[in-house]
């Protein structure tokens, strides 16, 4: 096969990864939603960032490995 | 009309003032042109906003105090007691990283945050720095951070090796999620203005695309700059208190 046909279908392959960040995003404001609409006076805003920025970023280590294969090898 | 799209381009390191000093490439470049500018920036905030400080502040007094307020609370919330100490070195590191992603959003700019050896610099920064404090202050007694409490023996056979693996992934973690986030924005910023480049009619399609992606990575940019510094304040709370 191809190199670049190959880089091409892992490139695609890798970006899966980003299934699971959409799911886990998801999943964190919906938290955030329910707990506001529970209890509207709770501070859990700052937390909510945190872990939408902790859950972006492991859907982005697949994205990285997605760019490493494409640019790099 | 074929405009070749080159995403990856805006990453390239320029240098601007050839400096070579026995083989060794010591060249100012573009990047550290753009680190300069967010250094100066910032100590221009913080010092001339101090200056003339009136108890009813102006604006730009207003901007560094609730810059300051911000790190201060965070540091105080987040690193425990003990934590206040590295105030200072939170703060730096928050607006640096601030400062480099803002900076990079601007047109023709570069984003030195984007760079994986910048910030793997900043995370073996951070994570020598961490790990030193823990052992100078806690002695052997550092590695109980890695034996959590109330786990039967023979568990932590399995458990131990897990919480050193994710305790030395640390510095990798903290440089690639700033990396892979700032070069996942800004390389799709330019693949759409690619798009909106050519396409002839409904180029309008993926240039509104383009705006709300920039507002976007406005926010990812404050965002990440906030992750990176309340881990840091995290990791710090670990392994001064070792829980």
């Amino acid at each position: 096969m191809d190199l670049s046909a190959a880089k091409m279908i892992g490139a695609g392959l890798a970006c899966i990864a980003l299934v699971g960040a959409g799911i886990g995003i998801g999943n964190v404001f919906s938290s955030l939603i329910n707990a506001l609409a529970r209890n509207p006076a709770a501070q859990v805003t700052p937390f909510a960032f945190l872990g939408f920025a902790l859950a972006e970023a492991t859907g982005l280590f697949g994205l990285a490995i997605a760019f490493l294969i494409l640019f790099v090898f | 009309m074929a405009i070749e799209l080159k995403p990856l381009q805006q990453f390239t390191i320029e240098p601007l003032v050839p400096i070579h000093v026995g083989g060794v490439d010591l060249s100012y470049t573009n990047s550290a042109l753009l680190m300069t500018l967010a250094v100066v920036l910032v100590t221009a905030l913080v010092v001339l906003g101090a200056r003339r400080a009136a108890v009813v502040p102006g604006r730009w007094q207003s901007i560094a105090e609730v810059s300051y307020e911000f790190v201060a609370d965070m540091v105080d919330t987040s690193a425990g007691p003990g934590g206040m100490e590295y105030f200072a070195f939170v703060f730096t590191l928050f607006m640096f990283v601030l400062a480099g992603n803002l900076l990079g959003l601007l047109p023709y700019s570069f984003t030195f945050t984007g760079q994986l050896i910048v910030t793997f610099a900043l995370a073996a920064a951070v994570f020598i720095g961490v790990t030193v404090i823990g052992v100078v202050k806690h002695g052997v007694k550092f590695l109980k951070l890695f034996v959590p409490e109330g786990v039967p023996p023979i568990l932590l056979l399995l458990l131990v090796p897990i919480e050193l693996l994710s305790y030395v992934i640390r510095p990798f973690t903290l440089a690639i999620r700033l990396f892979a986030n700032m070069l996942a924005g800004h390389t799709m910023l330019a693949i759409f203005a690619g798009f909106a480049a050519s396409v002839p009619l409904f180029g309008i399609l993926p240039l509104g695309i383009d705006v709300l992606l920039y507002f976007l990575e406005l926010l990812v940019a404050v965002l990440q700059a906030y992750v990176f510094a309340i881990l840091t304040c995290l990791y710090l709370r670990d392994a001064l208190h070792l829980h």
